[in-house]
């Protein structure tokens, strides 16, 4: 079972992950985008840390919940909103349980995955968050490692593809040859949960 | 690259401090990131509220007072801003006669304002939306997030402005403000590329003799680079991609915008070149507008946009307006 410090475990560790890569994210970003995803992202994780330190939730749900509520206010570009419903949707198909599955979760986040492309419009294959994210989430009946393993591997299958939404877009096929810095970010998101389950 | 600020974390807000001594006749609240005239809500006026990422000076705090935006909303630098900004502007400004928002057309920007819009309106707030999408350099198409929002901002902040100020309804200002959207083209392009503080390195590498047509305002690059051109041939070139999408059949407004780092000795000398452009293919000049408007931080390099107008709009145009960016007739 996956308790509240699992989670907290897992906020913790995509904060350390995204403080970690922050020039990396923007520097992909400086090539396909407008060079502030590491920034934006290393600010709202901040906030993320300190809302979770000040308001002490105590379920999963509600600890997604806050962690989503803080990214919306905090980060700002498409990211902002995208991340934050991934995490509040997730969050909010946990509901007000103490302890959830591994299966439990695998379907939440699937649903979080869901409020993301009905909200960015985006598919797999745009060279989006998407990317990383259905194929992580496939992956999860296979356990967390399987999972971190599938978003890496899709972020950098964006590298080939010619984005369709986002800033990237208006690159047209100069966008192509690069990795999705939404892609990469998603990436340690998942990679969080198989350092929070010590897979 | 050196910068006149002091670390990069809080130039947005070093700049809105520097701003709201600069103009006691707004309020800027710097923790909130909201400026707003300081007589808002002005009773049966529509309140205009726009916002964007930072770094495009004077668009959009520049252009809040009487004629013109009620309330801006800056985000970081390139970023935009988040849903609660928007929310506390709207609140600010309402005077009953609801709120229009002037959005770009980015995908953070919609995201933002849309979540904007419903907090709002879960307060009572009646909101109407206008998204800005004239540049002709991005393909219109499902395989893009759509063409962006560059100089017709302006247009649109201003025309609206002014039907809000002679108190039309709401329906009526956001008609006017999708008029002047869809009446308006703009191509740009970048002779330099721009440096954000976060990264305090150019955001893409633009060799010396080489430039980048069409442009976006975000240190994006363009969909082609070309050898360097002379201020004739980029008029030619950026005035025709403008009228092959939008023959001018109306009389038009013209800004010659600069990006940041472009002298207006130079915008001057652009504008003289796209006048001529215009002149040759036949189109009336209505207004003609030349300066630092939309930037995009310190990148060289210019955009035209151009408004096609009819009476009502050109009438709106000239109204007064008084905002630290625009103002005449008053």
């Amino acid at each position: 079972m996956l308790d509240a410090d699992f989670f907290r475990r897992w906020v913790a560790a995509t904060a350390a992950s995204v403080d970690r890569e922050a020039e990396r994210l923007t520097a992909l970003d400086s090539a396909i985008g407008d060079a502030d995803h590491g920034s934006n992202m290393q600010r709202g994780f901040k906030a993320v840390t300190a809302a979770l330190e000040k308001e002490a939730p105590e379920t999963p749900g509600a600890i997604l919940m806050l962690a989503g509520r803080q990214l919306i206010s905090t980060v700002g570009g498409a990211s902002g909103p995208l991340y934050g419903t991934l995490l509040r949707r997730t969050g909010k198909a946990l509901g007000d349980a103490a302890e959830v599955t591994e299966a439990q979760l695998a379907e939440a986040l699937r649903a979080g995955v869901e409020g993301v492309m009905v909200l960015g419009g985006a598919a797999p294959g745009d060279k989006t968050m998407v990317d990383a994210l259905v194929p992580a989430v496939d992956a999860l009946g296979d356990g967390f490692a399987a999972a971190r393993t599938a978003a890496e591997e899709g972020a950098l299958a964006t590298v080939p593809l010619q984005a369709r939404k986002g800033r990237a877009s208006y690159l047209g096929e100069r966008s192509i040859g690069h990795q999705d810095p939404g892609a990469t970010s998603s990436a340690l998101l998942i990679a969080g949960l198989a350092e929070a389950s010590g897979e | 690259m050196k910068m006149l600020i002091n670390v990069p974390e809080t130039v947005v807000a070093d700049a809105l401090r520097g701003m709201a001594a600069a103009h006691p006749e707004l309020n800027v609240d710097v923790e909130n990131r909201v400026i707003v005239r300081r007589d808002a809500p002005v009773a049966g006026q529509v309140a205009l509220v726009s916002g964007g990422g930072s770094g495009h000076e004077p668009l959009h705090g520049g252009f809040v007072g009487p004629g013109m935006l009620s309330a801006a909303c800056p985000g970081e630098v390139f970023t935009s801003p988040v849903p609660d900004q928007m929310a506390r502007a709207a609140a600010a400004v309402d005077s009953g006669a609801g709120v229009l928002f002037i959005v770009k057309n980015y995908t953070g920007d919609v995201l933002n304002f849309d979540m904007a819009a419903e907090l709002a309106e879960d307060e009572g707030i009646q909101i109407a939306k206008v998204l800005v999408n004239d540049d002709v350099a991005v393909t219109d198409s499902l395989y893009t997030a759509g063409r962006r929002g560059t100089g017709a901002t302006l247009f649109v902040e201003k025309i609206a402005g002014a039907a809000a100020a002679e108190g039309q309804p709401l329906e009526r200002v956001e008609a006017i403000g999708r008029q002047v959207n869809e009446s308006s083209r703009s191509f740009g392009v970048a002779l330099s590329a721009v440096t954000t503080p976060a990264k305090g390195s150019p955001t893409f590498d633009l060799p010396p003799g080489e430039l980048e047509l069409g442009i976006g305002i975000h240190g994006e690059p363009g969909r082609e680079r070309r050898a360097m051109m002379t201020s004739g041939e980029i008029a030619d070139f950026a005035v025709s991609a403008i009228l092959d999408d939008m023959p001018a059949r109306n009389p038009v407004l013209v800004l010659v915008n600069g990006m940041g780092a472009t002298p207006l000795l130079e915008l001057y000398g652009f504008n003289a070149e796209v006048q001529r452009v215009l002149g040759e293919r036949g189109v009336t000049v209505a207004r003609t507008l030349v300066g630092n408007y939309v930037t995009s931080l310190d990148m060289a390099g210019a955009s035209v946009t151009l408004c096609q107008v009819d009476e009502e709009l050109l009438r709106l145009w000239d109204a007064p307006v008084r905002t630290p960016g625009l103002r005449w007739g008053m």
